[in-house]
């Protein structure tokens, strides 16, 4: 019975936000913001479920003995983050701000920064001329490295010419040929979705 | 007072209707009359060809693959996605198949999101597919966890459980952004099987050479239907290959037709651009 309430439910709404989509009526404008208000309410509500399964799940595997100091720095900064902000507020020059400025903010720059590392070692495996493809890869990703570097164009700047056409032509169509495939298989599967034949999402197949 | 009457005279002078968005309208018709044909229609939903997809092929090698090393299987959705994505949907569909299999096979299966709603329908799904599979008591809520929304944190937090799990096999399905390629390459790094697929385009290009099989495109919705053998879903692909033949054949008639324009001069008839 709770399953058939969901269908229903999404089907309604499935139904409702594809015929506001098509009107510019202030009553269609009207429901579409209250439904995304109401997604963002509901998210904050959901956040407290995750916050919670954090807790749960940390101070479980702390108990089996399990990465406990990671674990004890994840709580500590879970509670102290909310507690910093109750206490002092979140405006410039409070605790809050400063932990996030000189602690939260550098650790998101590092974890960012490793991606200059990865890009080169993917590169370098990818990269390997073992066949006529991966061959043709090598010297489009060559052509476009130097057209888009100053000593490259400088020396060579009728690859710029070269470098543009990659982009917007092989590239381009490889991509929308992609775009095209996702667009279609998302109709596919959201049609699923909303007709219920697709249950997944429930937690079962039917 | 004044300011609602004229929101009110502004409304009833907007009609119900946005006649530009009509061409959208009747796309979306002709797509969804196609689909439900295909899905509803008995000779339409009789048997016919999947063609292979070598990364579906290679699931049941990965969760083998896991089992046999006596290490787990790591899942994850990226950050980029929510429920209410499609690519999201189709990655529990897959999450649904792989958790079957590791309930079979006692393979310890980890699921670590980004987003709390993720969290509680990844735990439904992947519990009903334990208990689907006969094993309720090997399902364990605690591997399907939250551990932030942020990207970097997100990013940083299934490193860690890379790193220190070690996972034979890594499945990266769903919305990834920036933290796909420091995701497959820490996989990659402690030599994890892993299978990709995304409805980035970006992203698409750092799993094709940082994992060993990648979903692209359309392959990551139909992977449902060809890994579950659902006739009514595998119809549902068959109706994205009508839909991709209508689409080559309205550009190879737009290429004509606006080739003979441009040739005879006259560049003002532009139908196609809808």
């Amino acid at each position: 019975m709770n399953r058939k309430i969901a269908l229903v439910i999404c089907f309604l709404f499935g139904l409702v936000m594809f015929l506001q989509y098509f009107s510019q009526h202030q009553v269609a404008r009207s429901v579409n913001q209250a439904v995304l208000e109401y997604w963002q309410i509901i998210f904050a509500f959901t956040l407290l479920v995750g916050v919670a399964s954090v807790i749960k799940s940390n101070v479980a595997q702390m108990r089996r003995g399990q990465d406990r100091s990671y674990r004890l720095v994840t709580l500590i900064g879970l509670v102290s983050m909310p507690l910093l902000a109750l206490v002092w507020g979140i405006k410039a020059d409070t605790p809050f701000m400063w932990v996030f400025e000189n602690v939260q903010a550098p650790m998101q720059s590092t974890v960012f920064a490793l991606l200059a590392f990865f890009v080169a070692s993917a590169s370098f495996r990818g990269f390997r001329a073992r066949s006529v493809p991966a061959a043709i890869l090598l010297l489009s990703a060559l052509v476009i490295l130097l057209s888009r570097s100053a000593v490259g164009s400088s020396l060579f700047p009728q690859l710029t010419g070269v470098a543009d056409w990659i982009r917007n032509y092989p590239s381009m169509s490889a991509r929308r040929a992609i775009l095209i495939g996702i667009g279609l298989g998302s109709l596919t599967t959201s049609l699923r979705v909303v007709l219920g034949i697709e249950r997944t999402w429930l937690g079962g197949r039917k | 007072m004044q300011w609602c009457f004229l929101v009110v005279a502004v409304a009833e002078q907007t009609p119900w209707f946005d006649l530009d968005k009509l061409t959208t309208l009747i796309s979306a018709l002709i797509s969804i009359s196609i689909v439900l044909y295909t899905t509803y229609h008995r000779s339409s939903r009789e048997k016919f060809k999947v063609r292979e997809i070598a990364g579906l092929k290679a699931v049941d090698e990965a969760i083998g693959r896991a089992t046999e090393m006596a290490r787990p299987v790591l899942y994850t959705p990226g950050w980029g996605g929510d429920i209410q994505r499609p690519t999201t949907i189709a990655s529990m569909n897959f999450l649904s198949h792989v958790a079957e299999k590791t309930a079979v096979y006692d393979c310890t299966l980890v699921y670590p999101t980004h987003d709390p709603v993720l969290m509680a329908v990844a735990q439904e799904v992947v519990r009903e597919s334990y208990t689907r599979a006969g094993y309720p008591d090997r399902f364990r809520r605690d591997n399907i966890s939250y551990v932030t929304s942020s990207q970097f944190g997100y990013a940083a937090a299934v490193d860690g459980i890379i790193s220190r799990l070690k996972p034979a096999s890594i499945f990266l399905l769903g919305t990834f952004e920036a933290e796909s390629l420091i995701l497959a390459e820490t996989g990659n790094s402690v030599g994890a099987i892993q299978i990709a697929g995304t409805d980035s385009t970006i992203q698409l290009a750092f799993f094709i050479v940082a994992c060993d099989y990648t979903l692209i495109g359309e392959e990551l919705f139909a992977a449902s239907g060809y890994l579950s053998g659902d006739r009514s879903i595998l119809a549902s692909v068959r109706a994205q290959d009508i839909l991709k033949l209508l689409i080559a054949i309205l550009f190879v008639v737009a290429v004509i037709w606006s080739t003979i324009a441009a040739l005879s001069g006259n560049t003002s008839d532009g139908w196609w651009r809808f």
